[in-house]
């Protein structure tokens, strides 16, 4: 087939699946929020409220679409989609199935966590460009989180990459078939690169308890402070979807992918990182927020040391098996 | 953490980097009402903080004037919105000095059993609100503030039907109550608080065991006791910096001579320090309120005979002064009387004005982060403090 036309049609698929997910994830996530905390979530809207994520987006695209005189219209504006962009763009080199892949690069983790790295400069764009102090303080919060949480996580996603001695992630996912996940085994250092890939995925998603760039009761609403409309809606769901595509990747990378009790395929991976993601949900709406320098030796004394720790261990582990 | 002097003067501070202003508030949401906090930053670090009062002075002192003594209680209430029931006691215990009247001890008991369970509902209020300003109105602190608002929401409960208002109750007039007890509602505040009992402790196994609000509350914002004496500091913040000091026990008025008060006190003046404070007193009010519940005596409950119209009281000259323990601390009534049916001067001294008065002392040198919770756990209400 055409190169073109099939890339064309692998972004529509991956696209539009991605954004329909990551719609009525927010249905979920607002139903499992009512049910932490005693209120029953949206009802309104379809049965049990599952249109509420399109009448989100239709009031949304509705609103008034600000821009402040001192703003930086193209920073402003150009930040929004950028961040979606990027996210998206990760989703490129994740195998749903042998074969099954919009393009399986031989550097495919390298790419994936190179592109969600690059997510801060959207968020910097916003923040800088929005010429408001709240916006400018989360804009320097999160760089400062990028970079600290950024070592960590390469560090962790080593370990599978060691372990299998391919950058291609979907002879990661090869690897581990038949259960042998890197999240169980080797015992020691793929549960523990598991869990630190998985934390320092949401300090890069700007998650609950790590979400002080946009920390609320502090920074009114941090980077996103003067963004109405879809705008906010952009942002919000790059979010949103930078969250998701951090749960796929820990999924594929530790969790074994596509790899499953009964028939293989693209459903189990699915599965897998929709679970993670529920799982963020849960952390989220259970969890107090850290205090910025507290974030930050959280990443330089304890993550990193692991970090290094798991490398060298399961290097070991690959040099004496 | 570098010490900074909080009389500096802002010019000749020589910044690391570039100091910017930031004005916390008046809208914002962590400001617990329209408080305006002018705040110089290094960086995130505070250098200097000015509070600003005023965005929510509606002249209450003044209108008090304009109206009879007994019309002066509906508009008192919206003082302290968080604890209605404080701000009608104690105006109504400074006309009855003035008078020479003691209420009856059904009212009394009555005063004093709706005034702890106000405590309870205020320091639910402020936990799941201190939950807020740490973890966000999108996050876990929301879930902790929507427990704490169902268990307000039953003490609110308790209130309309004693009253028929949720809020705002004008239950006190002057000389006692204007609303007897009802059939059944000894049963239903017994019922109420006994569950809230458990809950707290469940809050408290919720809350004491988080690592993350421990790393944000323990040694952040520590008052010292010296300067909160001096500044006129009261109520649980000033306990829990080690000042043993509660006008329940140690002035006693309504019922407290009948019952024994244990008073929560705390030395390490922190932020950690106010919330075991809080939580204690509100354990500490539950037994209170269930104490008296057992022992609330017959009779009327309204010293003078019901008041039917607005000028019916009138106080010869003098000059009246009432203070009484709210959930926030020393509220103080000053009035002077000049013969009429109306006050010739009220003045009232709120706990929470000489609250955000340690905040200039407190933020420099702290993040801004920090700020955020030790102005959370000052808890000051903004309506009383600009009135």
């Amino acid at each position: 087939m055409n190169p073109w036309l099939a890339g064309a049609l692998w972004g529509l698929v991956v696209v539009t699946g991605a954004m329909i997910v990551a719609a009525w994830s927010t249905w979920f996530e607002r139903k499992f929020a009512g049910a932490m905390q005693n209120r029953p979530g949206p009802t309104e809207v379809g049965p049990v409220g599952l249109l509420q994520p399109i009448a989100d987006l239709l009031k949304l695209l509705q609103k008034a679409d600000i821009i402040p005189r001192t703003a930086d219209p193209v920073l402003f504006n150009v930040a929004a989609p950028l961040g979606l962009i990027l996210v998206l763009a990760t989703l490129a080199v994740v195998p749903w199935a042998p074969g099954l892949v919009p393009a399986d690069l031989d550097i495919g983790v390298l790419f994936a966590l190179s592109i969600s790295s690059l997510m801060v400069v959207p968020v910097f764009m916003a923040g800088w460009g929005s010429n408001n102090k709240y916006a400018l303080l989360g804009g320097m919060r999160a760089i400062a989180q990028a970079v600290s949480f950024e070592v960590p996580l390469l560090l962790a996603a080593l370990v599978p990459i060691i372990l299998t001695g391919s950058f291609r992630i979907s002879d990661i996912i090869a690897a581990q078939a038949d259960g042998h996940w890197f999240a169980l085994w080797p015992p020691g250092p793929g549960a523990l690169a598991f869990v630190l890939f998985f934390l320092c995925s949401l300090a890069e998603a700007n998650r609950i308890p790590f979400d002080i760039p946009e920390a609320e009761s502090e920074l009114v609403a941090g980077i996103t402070t003067e963004y109405t409309g879809m705008k906010f809606g952009l942002l919000y769901l790059a979010e949103y979807m930078h969250t998701l595509v951090s749960s796929i990747m820990a999924a594929a990378l530790f969790l074994g992918g596509w790899d499953g009790p009964g028939p293989d395929g693209p459903h189990w991976l699915l599965i897998k990182s929709l679970l993670l993601f529920a799982g963020i949900f849960w952390v989220r709406w259970s969890f107090l927020r850290f205090r910025g320098d507290q974030l930050m030796n959280l990443a330089w004394k304890k993550g990193i040391p692991l970090g290094l720790a798991v490398v060298m261990a399961s290097a070991l582990w690959v040099h004496f098996t | 953490m570098a010490v900074i002097d909080p009389h500096i003067n802002i010019d000749d501070y020589e910044p690391e980097g570039d100091l910017v202003v930031l004005n916390l508030g008046p809208q914002h949401p962590s400001t617990h009402g329209v408080l305006r906090v002018k705040l110089w930053l290094d960086g995130e670090v505070c250098i200097k903080a000015v509070p600003y009062l005023g965005y929510l002075h509606r002249g209450v002192e003044k209108l008090c004037e304009k109206l009879t003594y007994v019309m002066v209680t509906p508009i008192i209430d919206k003082n302290d919105y968080l604890a209605p029931i404080t701000n009608e006691w104690a105006i109504n215990n400074s006309f009855e000095q003035l008078l020479g009247v003691t209420p009856p001890p059904r009212s009394q008991y009555l005063r004093t059993i709706c005034a702890e369970i106000q405590r309870v509902a205020s320091h639910l209020l402020w936990l799941g609100t201190f939950g807020l300003d740490m973890g966000g109105a999108l996050g876990g602190g929301a879930t902790l503030f929507m427990h704490t608002f169902r268990e307000r929401e039953t003490v609110l409960d308790l209130f309309e039907a004693l009253t028929g208002a949720r809020f705002h109750y004008n239950t006190l007039c002057v000389g006692g109550n204007r609303h007897d007890i009802p059939a059944g509602w000894d049963v239903l505040v017994r019922q109420t608080l006994g569950v809230i009992a458990s809950r707290i402790d469940e809050y408290e196994s919720m809350v004491h065991e988080n690592a993350i609000f421990l790393a944000r509350t323990v040694g952040v914002g520590v008052v010292d006791p010296v300067l909160a004496r001096a500044l006129g500091v009261s109520g649980p913040n000033l306990r829990a910096s080690g000042v043993d000091w509660d006008l329940r026990r140690d002035a006693p008025y309504g019922a407290y001579g009948d019952v024994q008060i244990k008073v929560p006190v705390r030395t390490e003046g922190d932020c950690f320090a106010r919330y075991l404070v809080r939580v204690e007193e509100m354990r500490e009010s539950i037994r209170i309120a269930l104490q008296l519940l057992d022992g609330v005596p017959e009779g009327p409950i309204c010293a003078l005979k019901p008041v039917k119209l607005p000028g019916a009281v009138k106080i010869k000259p003098g000059i009246g002064y009432a203070s009484i323990e709210t959930p926030r601390g020393e509220l103080g009534s000053w009035v002077i009387a000049d013969g009429t049916e109306r006050p010739y001067r009220c003045k009232i001294r709120p706990p929470s004005l000489h609250t955000v008065a340690l905040l200039p002392y407190l933020a420099p040198g702290n993040n801004l982060s920090d700020i955020v919770v030790v102005l959370g756990s000052l808890d000051p209400v903004l309506g009383e403090v600009d009135r």
